[in-house]
């Protein structure tokens, strides 16, 4: 009896899986299938459509842009995130509680409403809509995710170490540059890597907010509008999908690498993974 | 004390810290000489482990001055200061070996590489560890790490080293070795060493001097053996080692000394000499005796001074030393005595009537 329900709940859990994850196998398929229309039977292989993807000016132009935008709203958020992280791990001061919720309320609110809220106020004061304002809006919905990494990295930080820096004669600066910093610095990474690629594939803030620079997202939703573009869009897909692969294996290699190599435990310094 | 004198090291005076409306120290005075061993004793939440903090320069008084080395240290950051710490977890830093731990401070000082590595040598050497400073910080043990930490503090050639309950992170065989190495250590290079500790015999074991310390204040700063000999109140006298309290009255003071009325012991008169200065003989109203400073006399031919009859209503048995519990003829309270045991003498059961000697030299008066 045990034992059958036992297999039927494997059975359960290897359909469920499926369900979730196969659709994701058919952007590969469909990719390298030589017909427009996306649908079986496959006809041959082909690789033409990741030619068309080499040739097409307008998405060389969104790539550029959501890196840029990418980049940028890693590096801020990471490094806001930092100072938020290590103020909440080490300080006590009037509103922390307030203010550390607020900074974790993007992660709850539905993106709509925060891009709607965005929008409002930029076009009120007057402000143009350009990948800057993409940036600001992906900082805000990054923050949440680097202040809970690099929180668990500052928190994990045993006080004494800083002091016997400055007992050693380091100054503040020195301390944070020789021991804070190389000690948080796998969660740093792993901020940066998880705040990359939540900002580049992110669609609804960058659509409401963006001017006349697309993002790769918004290019994509753009290009759906045109059947005989799809299966390029799944050609570019699949590129996608390889490169986040390779994002996330990076950075928890690199995490665990240096979590090793400090002879901590792996969830210490903070991570996502 | 005389401030400045010529081989002070440290001044403490009149130091408070307040933490909100509680006061963590309220007014130290003491005075700490160069190249002595000096402990802060005292059970947690006593002050000790802040004092330290505030010599170190983590922290600042909220009222009175430190002087180190004759400068007055307010203001002073803890990376200005001539001292080094040896903190509780070590805080050796993961991320570099043993090298580079130890010649972390060094390199702040823009001493050149070769310097550094040979200084780190040195030290290294001090507290045998030679050979090991390619080590990864997580592959040492406990009492590497230890070893580690202060070597890191050695380095500095600090004026004074601060140890923050340095040995209470290893097993008991290790401490009892550590703390002698520490104190033959300390001796040979002669700098002053600071440690904060709860374990009595820790204390008395490394200390030239102790400051033992109740609730924010020392209740008295002596050596060792001045400390447990003569302790200055009951609770200093309970809280280093066991001491038996027998209620007692005054009965007299003349030039020959302080006559006392013991219960259970009976009439007894202390020379003068052995009663501190600050004590009213009026106010005396208990004595106490160390357990070993009464003796068990089997068969009545052992000298004693005194002697007083009692019987046995307990015993431990320590291998080297049997704690007996005897309730002395007309005592209230049993007191506990302490034989060394000896090739003839074998462990009184219970209910043995025995004949307790003692004498005055070793009774010490409370107030």
């Amino acid at each position: 009896m045990r034992g059958a329900s036992a297999k039927w709940l494997s059975v359960y859990a290897v359909a469920y899986m499926l369900f979730l994850y196969a659709p994701v196998v058919l952007l590969p398929l469909f990719a390298f299938n030589d017909a427009t229309v996306v649908a079986f039977p496959l006809s041959s292989f082909t690789t033409d459509w990741f030619t068309v993807l080499w040739q097409t000016e307008a998405l060389h132009d969104a790539v550029r842009n959501s890196l840029l935008v990418a980049v940028a709203a890693a590096v801020l958020s990471t490094v806001l995130g930092a100072s938020a992280a290590r103020a909440a791990a080490r300080y006590r001061f009037p509103g922390k509680a307030p203010a550390m919720g607020f900074i974790m309320l993007p992660l709850v609110l539905p993106e709509i409403l925060v891009a709607v809220a965005l929008l409002v106020p930029i076009i009120q004061l007057g402000l143009s809509l350009s990948l800057w304002t993409v940036i600001a809006g992906h900082v805000l919905i990054c923050m949440p995710f680097s202040v809970a990494i690099l929180g668990s990295a500052f928190q994990g930080l045993d006080i004494s170490l800083e002091e016997a820096s400055l007992d050693l004669g380091e100054s503040r600066r020195g301390t944070f540059r020789r021991v804070i910093l190389p000690l948080v610095m796998p969660g740093v990474i792993s901020s940066l890597l998880i705040c990359f690629t939540i900002s580049l594939d992110e669609f609804m803030i960058a659509f409401f907010l963006t001017g006349t620079d697309v993002t790769l997202p918004v290019y994509i939703w753009s290009q759906l509008r045109f059947p005989t573009k799809l299966p390029s869009i799944m050609a570019l897909g699949t590129i996608l999908l390889v490169l986040s692969v390779v994002l996330l294996v990076l950075a928890e290699w690199f995490r665990r690498r240096a979590a090793r190599r400090q002879g901590l435990e792996a969830s210490a310094t903070g991570g996502l993974m | 004390m005389a401030p400045g004198t010529s081989n002070s090291i440290i001044l403490l005076d009149e130091v408070t810290r307040a933490f909100g409306s509680f006061q963590a120290l309220k007014g130290i005075n003491a005075e700490i000489r160069e190249g002595e061993f000096f402990s802060l004793l005292g059970p947690s939440g006593c002050g000790k482990t802040t004092l330290l903090r505030l010599i170190a320069g983590f922290d600042e008084p909220t009222s009175g001055t430190i002087m180190i080395g004759g400068q007055p240290m307010a203001g002073i950051a803890a990376n200005r200061r001539p001292t080094n710490m040896v903190f509780q977890s070590y805080a050796i830093f993961p991320h570099l070996n043993v090298a580079e731990n130890v010649g972390y401070g060094l390199k702040t000082r823009r001493m050149p590489r070769a310097d550094i590595a040979a200084e780190v040598e040195r030290a290294l050497a001090m507290v045998d560890l030679e050979g090991f400073g390619r080590r990864a910080a997580h592959e040492l043990s406990g009492g590497q790490r230890q070893r580690v930490a202060l070597a890191r503090a050695l380095v500095m050639r600090p004026k004074v080293v601060l140890l923050d309950e340095p040995l209470s992170a290893l097993d008991r065989k290790l401490r009892d070795q550590m703390q002698v190495e520490l104190r033959t250590l300390q001796q040979s290079i002669g700098i002053t060493f600071i440690l904060v500790t709860h374990d009595q015999e820790e204390a008395l074991i490394m200390s030239d001097r102790i400051a033992v310390m109740f609730e924010g204040e020392i209740a008295q700063l002596a050596s060792p053996e001045e400390l447990y000999r003569r302790p200055r109140t009951k609770r200093v006298a309970s809280f280093i080692g066991v001491m038996n309290f027998l209620p007692a009255g005054f009965v007299a003071k003349d030039d020959s000394g302080v006559t006392v009325e013991i219960a259970a012991l009976g009439k007894v008169t202390l020379r003068l000499e052995s009663i501190p200065t600050t004590l009213d003989p009026a106010t005396i109203d208990t004595v106490g005796v160390r357990p070993e400073m009464f003796t068990i006399l089997s068969d009545g031919r052992e000298p004693a001074e005194r002697s007083t009859p009692g019987t046995v209503v307990g015993t431990v048995y320590y291998g080297d030393m049997t704690y007996y519990t005897v309730q002395l003829a007309g005592g209230v309270e049993p007191v506990t005595i302490s034989m060394r045991n000896t090739a003839g003498r074998s462990v009184l059961p219970s209910g043995s009537p025995v004949t307790v000697g003692w004498g005055a030299e070793s009774v010490v008066l409370f107030e």
